[in-house]
């Protein structure tokens, strides 16, 4: 609890600094309330896991790794930021008051313990993307991003807030442990309200994560929001939907599983085809990443589809695998837009010749995102094939294979213009600053560590 | 108060699910096929009020002030989306001059 409300002190005391016009002490003012933040919730891991305030929020070692990924992707996210807003913008305190803002949105949704809370904490989470999104007031791109995650997001919610209500009018709570008491003591008469909340709730989420067929705002928005707000969406917003939309279902819906799993088998199988099919035709890098997390979100339902006790660790090494790469994806994406002027593929021709460090990096994020050995994503994708293995869906592990491969061919075709083919007239070499090396280099020895020692992540629950 | 909450209860449980349902609807259907933002926010709008009138119904139903506070909740976060939401629809306005979601429509495939 005690980082959820340093995060929130954190972006008022944010946009007092902009208000008094030091620029310079943003970056270090929230670096340094992150890594409190940290502290807090590393120094929770010991405690009982009890619900707090009347059963409204719960700090068990599930919300706390999550919690803590998500603080640290924040952290690893804002060091990119040194140069980047400056460079859209005058008024640099609102993107970090809001983006802490939106990570105590984030911390909330992972701790929820109560309906309300979810409901608040994905709106704090999504209100002040909103406005990230469309903050490039000129750029219609940017606009259109805006006003279309706007309106999805707000669609969403009234899905997920009539399911809320239906199972309210079955079972009288908002409480998980009264809903999950409700299931257990009555097997048999489940009132159909319940299946029709059911059935709410998973729109609504599959919404929220960018399931197909829900997935159609993912690429557009992704792809018109500025970069680092991509990043942030795309990773820190994800994996606290996910977690959302774990503990839910292992918690409550766990027993009901007859109901659920075909429809939730339909989504996994539409969304791996959608995401890696499309991606594969894009000839942007955004783009192609924007369909890619759509692929990514399928392989995660893996863990929802078949609950177990692995089903918590499983998608929490995915997530840190997807979101590592994807940090460094983006981040690349950054510095190639600045100083080529495009996000096509062919801007990354020979980046292998002039910064050698970051092809390196870029590569051993793409391999992580295909899922080959030695990598987090190889980890992250065995523990979500074995957990549908152990539960005999033997025709989606076919399907999920056909799709890894098709995985491989587009991660693939970047490592092949960045060292196989040579730069473009007119591009000018760069050189990497120093905070992307950075940040870099850690994303890609987590990303290595994980692959060789996943131990220490798969032991965390 | 317990004229009120017998006044609810004077319209059977089932009627206030229906009407609950159809109005949803038509807000879902509305997002769906409508291209003029204002009536799109308009719809949703009409999703979150069939939410909290059916949280009320239940709520007086099962006696328990729980889904009156919810209602709260949804009306407080429904506001605050809405005053982002029509910020972004003014930025959009002053970019092209027009409410449609077609006149934006940059980003395909």
């Amino acid at each position: 609890m005690a980082a959820i409300i340093t995060l929130s002190l954190l972006g008022i005391v944010l946009l007092y600094i902009g208000l008094y016009k030091a620029k310079k002490a943003l970056l270090p003012t929230t670096l340094i309330g992150l890594l409190v933040a940290l502290g807090f919730e590393i120094c929770d891991w010991g405690k009982e896991a009890v619900p707090l305030f009347h059963g409204m929020v719960i700090f068990d070692h599930f919300a706390l790794s999550f919690s803590i990924l998500c603080i640290l992707l924040t952290a690893l996210i804002l060091l990119l930021s040194k140069a980047y807003f400056s460079a859209i913008s005058t008024n640099i305190a609102e993107y970090y008051c809001l983006i802490v803002f939106s990570l105590t949105g984030a911390l909330l949704v992972n701790a929820y313990h109560n309906f309300a809370i979810l409901f608040i904490g994905i709106e704090i989470m999504s209100v002040a993307l909103y406005i990230l999104a469309g903050i490039r007031r000129k750029d219609l791109y940017s606009n259109e991003a805006s006003l279309k995650y706007f309106i999805m997001g707000a669609f969403s919610t009234g899905f997920l807030l009539f399911g809320i209500t239906l199972l309210y009018g079955a079972t009288g709570t908002f409480d998980l442990s009264g809903l999950r008491q409700y299931v257990v003591d009555t097997p048999q008469g489940i009132s159909p309200l319940f299946y029709a909340g059911i059935l709410f709730m998973l729109v609504g989420l599959c919404f929220k994560v960018g399931a197909a067929p829900f997935h159609f705002w993912v690429p557009d928005v992704y792809d018109g929001s500025p970069i680092l707000i991509t990043t942030y969406m795309s990773t820190v917003v994800k994996v606290a939907s996910f977690a959302a939309f774990l503990r839910l279902f292992d918690y409550v819906f766990a027993a009901l599983n007859d109901f659920w799993t075909p429809i939730l088998l339909a989504v996994i199988v539409i969304t791996l085809f959608v995401g890696n099919i499309s991606a594969l035709m894009q000839t942007s890098f955004k783009r192609m990443l924007a369909y890619s997390s759509v692929a990514h979100a399928g392989y995660m339902l893996f863990a929802i589809l078949s609950l177990g006790a692995n089903s918590a660790s499983g998608i929490f090494v995915y997530a840190v695998a997807y979101s590592l790469s994807s940090v460094v994806g983006f981040g690349t994406l950054i510095l190639v837009k600045k100083y080529n002027g495009s996000d096509q593929f062919i801007a990354f021709n020979g980046l292998g010749k002039s910064n050698p460090l970051l092809a390196v990096t870029l590569t051993l994020a793409m391999l992580s995102l295909a899922g080959i050995p030695l990598t987090a994503g190889f980890i992250g994708k065995f523990m979500m094939f074995t957990t549908a293995m152990n539960d005999y869906h033997i025709t989606l592990l076919l399907l999920a294979a056909v799709n890894a491969i098709i995985g491989v061919f587009y991660y693939l075709r970047v490592i092949v213009h960045m060292y196989f083919k040579s730069a473009e007239e007119g591009t000018t070499p760069f050189v990497m600053p120093l905070n992307f090396k950075m940040v870099f280099v850690i994303a890609a020895i987590l990303t290595l560590a994980v692959g060789i020692y996943p131990q220490c992540l798969i032991g965390l629950f | 108060m317990d004229h009120i909450v017998q006044n609810i209860q004077g319209i059977p449980l089932n009627h206030y699910l229906i009407f609950c349902s159809i109005v949803f609807a038509i807000g879902v259907i509305g997002v769906l096929i409508r291209r003029n933002v204002i009536i799109i926010m308009m719809s949703i709008e009409l999703m979150l009020n069939s939410v909290n009138l059916l949280l009320a119904a239940f709520s007086a139903y099962r006696g328990d002030a729980s889904g009156q506070v919810f209602v709260f909740f949804v009306m407080a976060l429904a506001a605050a989306e809405v005053a982002v939401g029509l910020a972004i629809v003014i930025m959009v306005y002053r970019n092209t001059k027009s409410v449609d979601l077609e006149s934006l429509s940059k980003l395909r495939w």
